[in-house]
């Protein structure tokens, strides 16, 4: 360890203040700060410190991100073996999906965190963790066939606007990753819905098809899946939020570890469940009495629920806000799929639209408080008048 | 009667190295100082000068806010220097040691004492500096009145020292304290306990006595003031530590100012952890056994806990409030990955992504900040070590913004800088929580007073 210490020590000469490359610290900062937890020492406040940063929150958020991304892998090459009538192991869908998969995550790391260090050496502030998540996130939402450079665009539109516009991590309105699926999907409709694009070459090989079960759905068609496959994930979909099951262990760490909502993802799953219950009893078209817990298993609604809607950054920030918040997201997620058959997963507008009144929510939620404190102020002046 | 009080949620950090429960009698020290700073938005106005000659318990500077409120030597000696820093600013006035002159009182009758001559009492000898007033955690202001008094005997900060060990053998002073504080309010103190033991504070008369259950920061007076007497807009209420309400018992009794202080030392590292009997503002030195080569050490020296107490060097001086000193190792070393989760779970940490807290036992400490700071992403991390009905987190941000009006709504009034010590230590983001506080109540201070 010593060893390594004294090299990056060397390299980081050139970085340090009055050095040639001073300007670039932010980018140096970030790769040493990876390497080690830096030996700074507390100098105002608590003079003892948490372990905990911000680089292990993120990290954890990646782990429970890991099964979701195995299955999808896996998924990916299911999807296109069955199709195609050739013999396949478990590995050859692995290594078809990582072929895909592997791609696309390097084309948004890559620019999603040029831009990120652009702007950190920009600003002269240190490159913050959230982009490894965001980075992420991305690829496992889009279909598998996107183009490169569509992802790459999107990723420029998310970091740009949702993120660096509002002054970059923690400032954000919008849930990044979710801006940049939703703007792949009003930039490039035909490539983000349909049957062609949900199965791996669809796009390219005429015999290989696939539409997603809320699309079937939502075109008045038969589901020709059962829950449990719906629960496990061998279904079409975007790249790694077919399966309940992988994302259910990814939610149990972030439930364990704190560092997703347990609030959001309970709420948004009871609201989801009314309104699925309350459609059942209606019923007037498939949609509507389409079972309302596999409205739980299909489409991206776990995985949202779960990674997205939790972001702490766009989500509510007070605790009955949480509540709230996570409950409409789960309503209007249900009613977007029910009632516009233009879009037939509402997931995603779902949470963007909360995202939006998360603010608003705290605000009523802190007012409540502030009126009792303003109250009590009355009482006594009453009291003692 | 007591009332019992549950505090909720906080946490308690189990640090290793705890004072034991022995007294010692410090060496005795050649020089004391006094350091402003040791008390909030206090402007000083020195009454004497270098080469003066000052008896115990002499004024040595007032506040330029309000002339009642005075600093007096803790010793008699001669005053040695007055270290100014930049614009020159007071940093410490030190006293050299010399004879046992002390300014007498006239001490009234106390069953008898009208409430304004304890008041006259407590300006002329200074005494007064050991009441604090809410909000704000300024010296009491003496032409208002507070609507009650507030004793907290429960200490909860990692290091802090336990009241019912260090007041054992000054219960008598102490009621005293509490009589006559109790005179000034026209109705008993409140005086709060810990719920862990049969309280020796049990036996105290004229007070009422509340029972406190819960983890840090349960020991604060903030949390019990918010559940027992809530401070609205406009009102005041006065703390005391035990400790100096006991010194201000023994002005009463005596008619000559005590300034007795008893500090534990608390660290992992060092032999001398104990409690010292000493007086305010001794050489920190003084308290240390040398065989501990403090200086040599890789250590921080810290006036108060570790959370909230305020760095010193081994050749400073005691503060004037604390019952502690902390001594815990500089952390200026790497760790590589330090960041991994479930990595390193020697480090203590509160969040479930360290398997610190399965380990259990007594943790070691140091000073790294364990990462770097960011902007705030966590959120519901600071209520949980917040146990009030007050949003910290936006709290936090009305004083970073300076909005008076939303920092006054939120709460600022009930709340003082070290009340966020453990959302500073669980901070994600590495935020410095006590110093944006203390920004937002000097500002509060300065436009709304």
């Amino acid at each position: 360890m010593d060893f390594i210490r004294k090299q990056v020590d060397m390299l980081k000469k050139p970085f340090d203040k009055g050095g040639k490359l001073e300007k670039l610290y932010p980018a140096f900062n970030a790769f040493e700060t990876m390497l080690f937890v830096p030996n700074h020492t507390t100098s105002k406040g608590s003079h003892i410190r948490d372990g905990v940063d911000l680089k292990r929150t993120m990290i954890t958020v990646i782990i429970a991100l890991v099964p979701a991304l195995f299955y999808g892998m896996y998924n990916t090459g299911y999807q296109y073996y069955v199709q195609t009538d050739i013999q396949f192991t478990f590995i050859d869908a692995v290594l078809h999906g990582a072929y895909k998969i592997f791609p696309m995550i390097a084309v948004s790391y890559a620019v999603g965190l040029a831009i990120e260090f652009a702007f950190a050496v920009y600003r002269n502030h240190p490159v913050n963790e959230g982009y490894l998540v965001t980075g992420l996130l991305i690829p496992m939402i889009m279909p598998i066939d996107m183009p490169l450079w569509m992802l790459a665009i999107s990723v420029i539109f998310a970091v740009l606007i949702a993120k660096e516009a509002f002054g970059g991590t923690g400032m954000n309105i919008l849930n990044p990753a979710l801006t940049a699926r939703a703007f792949a999907f009003f930039a490039y409709p035909t490539f983000m819905s349909g049957d062609k694009v949900w199965v791996s070459e669809a796009s390219n090989v005429d015999g290989i098809s696939g539409e997603t079960i809320l699309g079937t759905l939502a075109a008045n068609g038969e589901v020709a899946y059962s829950s449990a496959s719906m629960f496990m994930g061998s279904i079409p979909g975007s790249v790694a939020e077919t399966s309940v099951f992988f994302v259910l262990i990814g939610a149990l760490l972030l439930i364990i570890t704190g560092v997703g909502s347990w609030r959001i993802m309970l709420s948004g799953v009871i609201g989801a469940s009314v309104v699925g219950i309350l459609f059942n009893l209606w019923g007037a078209n498939s949609l509507m009495s389409f079972e309302w817990y596999n409205h739980l298993l299909v489409g991206g609604f776990a995985f949202g629920i779960v990674f997205m809607a939790t972001d702490p950054v766009s989500a509510a920030q007070t605790t009955k806000g949480k509540w709230i918040y996570g409950f409409l997201v789960g309503v209007f997620c249900i009613l977007i799929r029910v009632f516009n058959p233009a879009y037939p997963e509402g997931v995603m507008l779902a949470i963007l639209l909360m995202n939006v009144f998360a603010p608003l929510i705290d605000h009523y939620v802190i007012e409540t408080n502030v009126s009792m404190r303003r109250k009590r102020w009355r009482d006594v002046k009453l009291e003692t008048a | 009667m007591s009332k019992d009080i549950s505090i909720q949620n906080g946490a308690n950090l189990n640090l290793k190295g705890l004072a034991s429960k022995e007294f010692e009698v410090a060496n005795k020290s050649l020089t004391y100082a006094l350091n402003p700073d040791d008390f909030f938005s206090l402007v000083p106005r020195m009454l004497v000068k270098e080469g003066d000659f000052v008896k115990k318990g002499d004024p040595v500077f007032f506040d330029k806010n309000d002339e009642n409120i005075k600093i007096v030597s803790p010793v008699s000696g001669k005053i040695k220097q007055i270290v100014r820093g930049e614009k020159r600013k007071i940093l410490n006035v030190i006293i050299e040691r010399s004879g046992d002159d002390v300014r007498n009182f006239d001490i009234p009758d106390l069953k008898s004492i009208p409430h304004e001559s304890i008041i006259k009492l407590l300006i002329n000898s200074g005494t007064l500096a050991y009441i604090r007033q809410r909000p704000y955690n300024i010296i009491a202001r003496p032409n208002r009145l507070p609507k009650s008094i507030f004793v907290s005997s429960y200490s909860t900060a990692p290091y802090a020292a336990d009241y019912e060990f260090l007041m054992s053998d000054r219960l008598n002073d102490l009621q005293v304290g509490i009589n006559v504080l109790g005179k000034i309010i026209n109705k008993p103190i409140n005086f709060c306990v810990s719920s862990t033991k049969e309280s020796i504070f049990n036996q105290l008369k004229n007070v009422d006595l509340y029972i406190i259950k819960g983890n840090h920061p349960a020991g604060n007076e903030s949390f019990q003031i918010n559940r027992i007497d809530p401070i609205n807009s406009g009102e005041v209420v006065w703390v005391v530590k035990p400790e100096d309400l006991a010194n201000i018992g023994s002005f009463f009794k005596t008619g000559q100012h005590c300034s007795d202080r008893t500090i534990a030392i608390s660290g992992d590292s060092i032999n001398s952890s104990k409690y010292f009997k000493t007086t305010i503002g001794s050489e920190i030195s003084s308290l240390f056994n040398k065989t501990d080569n403090l200086p040599t050490l890789n250590c921080r020296i810290i006036n108060g806990d570790p959370l909230s107490g305020s760095k010193v060097d081994y050749s400073g001086f005691i503060g004037y409030y604390n019952n502690a000193i902390s001594v815990i190792e500089e952390g200026n070393n790497y760790r590589m990955l330090g960041w991994l989760p479930f990595m390193y779970n020697s480090v203590p940490s509160l969040s479930k992504t360290s398997l610190s807290w399965l380990l259990g036992g007594e943790k070691k400490v140091n000073t790294n900040l364990n990462g770097e700071e960011r902007a705030i992403v966590v959120t519901g991390e600071m209520e949980k070590y917040f146990p009030m009905n007050i949003f910290p987190m936006q709290l936090i941000k009305a004083c970073m913004t300076g909005d008076i009006e939303k920092m006054e709504s939120l709460g600022i009034y009930e709340v003082v800088p070290e009340d966020f010590g453990l959302v500073d230590f669980s901070c994600t983001s590495k935020i410095e929580a006590q110093e944006i506080i203390k920004n937002g109540i000097e500002i509060m201070l300065k436009e709304v007073g």
